[in-house]
C-alpha cells in the first residue's frame, strides 16, 4: 500500500475545491436551518440556480462574465422568495416539501429536451468561465505543492478565491447574528408566536433569512460550475443535499464555523476511505472481492455506506456535532 | 368624559366559530383603562380562543374590535406589539437557546440593528443596544430574576419562566398586558411575587387583562370580572359581585348542566 499517496490525496482533498463549494452551501443552509429553523430539503436548488444563471447568461446570452455572477444571485434570490412567499406563513413542513420538490423540478427541466436550447440539456452548458482564469496568477496546467498539498495550478486559482469568499461570508453571517437581526431570526426559531406577540414581522424575516441563505448557496453553485468549467443538470442531485445537511450536522447546526469543519472533515474521510480501499494489498483485495464483491465500482458505494456508519455513531455519542454544545442540546428534550 | 374614562379595548359582535361550534359570541365588552380585568370561566368558555382574537392571533368571522380608539380587527400581532398590545401564553414561551438577557432585548420595540443591513454595521445600533441592555437589567432586577441573567432560559424553572415571560413583555412598554393564566404551574411562594408584579402595572399606566381560573388570585387582584361561559359573556361585575353571581356559580358547577345557558336568568 502506497500510504504517502494516500496522505497526499486525503491532505488535499482537506482544504481542497469540494470543502469551499459544500461548506458554503452549508453556510447558507445553516442561516436557514441553524438560525432560523427552515427546513430546506432543496439547497442543492439553490447551487443550481447559481450554476445556470452564470452558465446560461454567459454561453447562451453571450453576457459578460461579471454580470452573468450578479444575475446568477439576484436569479437565486428571486428563486428564494417565490418559495418563500407561498410556504412561510405555513408549518415548517411545508417549506421542507416545496423545497426538495423545486431543487428536482429545476434539475429535470434542466436536463429536459424541451429546455436543450437554453439549458444545453443533459450535455448542459460549458466555455463560460475564461474570464476567471484569465485573471489566474498560476500557470493553469502546472502542478503546485505547498508542503503536504498539492494541486493544478487553475485549482489554486479557484482556492483562493473561493477561500476568501468562504471566510468573508461565513465572517459576515457571525456578524449578522451578534446583531438583534439574528437574535430575531434565532428567537423565530425557537419560537415564533413569542416572536409575533413582541412585534416581530416573522414572516419578514424567514423570507430574509431563506433569502440570504438561498444567495449563499449560489455562491457554492457559482464556484462549482467554475471549478468544473461546465454545468452539468444530473450534478444537482437531491444527494447533494442530503451530503449538504450531512456536513451541518458534523459541525453542528447554529454554529459559526461549523459548516467550514464539518465539510473539511467529510471531505477528508471520503477521500481517505476511497483511496485506502483502492490499495489495499492484492491478496486482502480479492478476498474482499470474493466475500463482499467490493468492486472499483462498490468501492464508491462503500465509502458512502461508511460514512453513514459514521453518522450515526455521531449521532449517538455527540448528537449536537463538533461545535455544538451539550447544554443546549438537552434544552431541547425540557 | 375624558380620555381616562374611555374603554381602551372595546370587542363589539366579536363571532367565532370552528366547523359548527360557535367557540366565542361575545355581544359588547369594554375594557376600562388602567385597571385589572380577569377574565375567567369553566373550562372550554372560549377564553383563550377569545384572547386570541384580540390579540391578532386569530381571525374573527365577525365583529369588529377596537383598541384605544383604532380599528384593529384584522390586524397581525407584530404590528399590535408596535401599538402596544402585548400578550403572553397558556404554555410559557421562554425562548429556551436564548440567555435570559437575550430574551428580554428581544423584547424591545423599533431595534435599529434588527434591520439587515444595518445589523453588519454594530456602529449604528450599539448605543440603543446598550440602553436596551440596561432597561433589561432593570426588569430583571424587579423581577428578581437577576442571578438567571446569562443563563440559558431553557434552565429555568416553570415559574421563573411565566416571570421572565412577563418582565420580557414588559420590554414593549405596553399600555396593554394581555396574561393568559400567569399562575399556572407557579409555585406559592413565586406566585406571591408574581401577584404584586401584576397589581403594580396599573400604576404605572398599563392595564391588564388575565385569564385564570383560580378564584382567590382573582378575588386579590382583580377590578373587574368578566365571566364567559359557552363562548358567551354571562355575567360581569366587581370581584364580591361575581362570587355571588348565581349564574357563574351555575357555570362552575353544573346546576345547569346540558341545559341552554341563553335560558338561564341573569342576577
Amino acid at each position: 500500500m502506497d500510504w504517502g499517496f494516500i496522505f497526499e490525496r486525503s491532505f488535499s482533498a482537506m482544504i481542497g475545491p469540494e470543502v469551499v463549494v459544500y461548506a458554503l452551501a452549508a453556510v447558507g443552509l445553516n442561516v436557514h436551518f441553524g438560525y432560523t429553523g427552515l427546513m430546506n430539503f432543496g439547497q442543492v436548488g439553490f447551487m443550481a440556480a447559481g450554476a445556470y444563471g452564470v452558465g446560461v447568461s454567459v454561453f447562451w446570452l453571450g453576457w459578460n462574465f461579471w454580470v452573468g455572477i450578479i444575475f446568477a444571485f439576484v436569479y437565486a434570490g428571486v428563486l428564494a422568495l417565490l418559495l418563500g412567499l407561498p410556504t412561510l406563513r405555513l408549518r415548517a413542513d411545508y417549506l421542507a416539501l416545496v423545497t426538495i420538490a423545486a431543487s428536482e423540478t429545476i434539475r429535470l427541466l434542466a436536463r429536459s429536451r424541451v429546455m436543450r436550447p437554453i439549458t444545453g440539456g443533459v450535455e448542459g452548458v460549458n466555455q463560460f468561465a475564461g474570464p476567471f482564469y484569465d485573471l489566474s496568477p498560476f500557470e493553469l496546467g502546472e502542478f503546485y505543492s505547498f508542503g503536504p498539498f498539492k494541486y493544478l495550478g487553475r485549482d489554486v486559482w479557484v482556492l483562493m478565491v473561493g477561500w476568501t469568499l468562504l471566510i468573508l461570508i461565513t465572517l459576515m453571517v457571525r456578524q449578522l447574528m451578534r446583531s438583534p437581526w439574528g437574535r430575531t431570526l434565532r428567537a423565530i426559531r425557537e419560537d415564533e408566536d413569542a416572536a409575533r406577540a413582541l412585534g416581530k414581522n416573522s414572516y419578514f424575516y424567514k423570507m430574509q433569512s431563506l433569502m440570504l441563505g438561498g444567495m449563499i448557496g449560489a455562491v457554492a453553485g457559482v464556484i462549482q460550475v467554475i471549478q468544473k468549467a461546465s454545468v452539468q443538470a444530473d450534478t444537482f442531485n437531491p444527494v447533494i443535499t442530503f451530503t449538504i445537511w450531512t456536513i451541518l450536522i458534523i459541525g453542528g447546526p447554529g454554529r459559526v464555523w461549523s459548516p467550514i469543519i464539518g465539510s473539511s472533515i467529510y471531505w477528508t474521510l471520503i477521500v481517505f476511505i476511497e483511496n485506502t480501499l483502492r490499495q489495499l494489498p492484492p491478496d486482502l483485495r480479492s478476498t474482499l472481492e470474493d466475500t463482499v464483491q467490493l468492486s472499483d465500482f462498490n468501492i464508491a458505494m462503500l465509502r458512502f455506506i461508511l460514512v453513514g456508519l459514521g453518522l450515526m455513531l455521531l449521532a449517538r455519542f455527540r448528537p449536537q456535532g463538533i461545535f455544538g454544545s451539550r447544554e443546549e442540546m438537552a434544552l431541547d428534550s425540557r | 368624559m375624558t380620555v381616562a374614562d374611555e374603554p381602551i379595548l372595546v370587542a363589539t359582535g366579536v363571532v367565532k366559530t370552528f366547523g359548527g361550534l360557535r367557540a366565542v359570541d361575545v355581544d359588547q365588552l369594554e375594557i376600562r383603562r388602567n385597571k385589572i380585568t380577569a377574565l375567567i370561566g369553566p373550562n372550554g368558555a372560549g377564553k383563550t380562543t377569545f384572547f386570541n382574537l384580540l390579540t391578532g392571533f386569530d381571525q374573527v368571522d365577525e365583529g369588529e374590535i377596537q383598541f384605544d380608539g383604532k380599528v384593529i380587527t384584522g390586524t397581525p400581532p407584530h404590528r399590535l406589539a408596535a401599538e402596544g398590545m402585548v400578550r403572553t401564553f397558556q404554555l410559557t414561551k421562554a425562548l429556551a437557546k436564548l440567555s435570559t438577557i437575550e430574551n428580554m432585548k428581544l423584547g424591545a420595540l423599533n431595534q435599529r440593528g434588527e434591520k439587515f443591513w444595518a445589523a453588519l454595521i454594530p456602529g449604528y445600533w450599539t448605543k440603543q443596544e446598550q440602553d436596551i441592555e440596561q432597561r433589561a437589567d432593570a426588569i430583571l432586577q424587579r423581577f428578581n430574576l437577576t442571578h438567571m441573567r446569562d443563563e440559558y432560559a431553557g434552565t429555568m424553572s416553570g415559574g421563573q419562566r411565566k416571570l421572565l415571560e412577563m418582565a420580557r413583555a414588559l420590554m414593549t412598554d405596553p399600555r396593554l398586558v394581555m396574561l393568559d393564566e400567569p399562575m399556572a404551574g407557579v409555585n406559592p411562594a413565586l406566585a406571591q411575587s408574581l401577584l404584586e408584579l401584576i397589581k403594580a402595572l396599573p400604576g404605572e399606566g398599563r392595564t391588564v387583562i388575565f385569564v385564570e381560573h383560580n378564584m382567590d388570585v382573582v378575588q386579590e387582584i382583580a377590578d373587574w370580572v368578566v365571566v364567559m361561559a359557552e363562548g358567551r359573556i354571562i355575567a360581569q361585575g366587581t370581584p364580591a359581585e361575581i362570587k355571588t353571581n348565581k349564574a357563574v356559580v351555575d357555570a362552575y358547577l353544573g346546576a345547569h348542566h346540558g341545559e341552554d345557558l341563553s335560558q338561564v336568568e341573569l342576577t
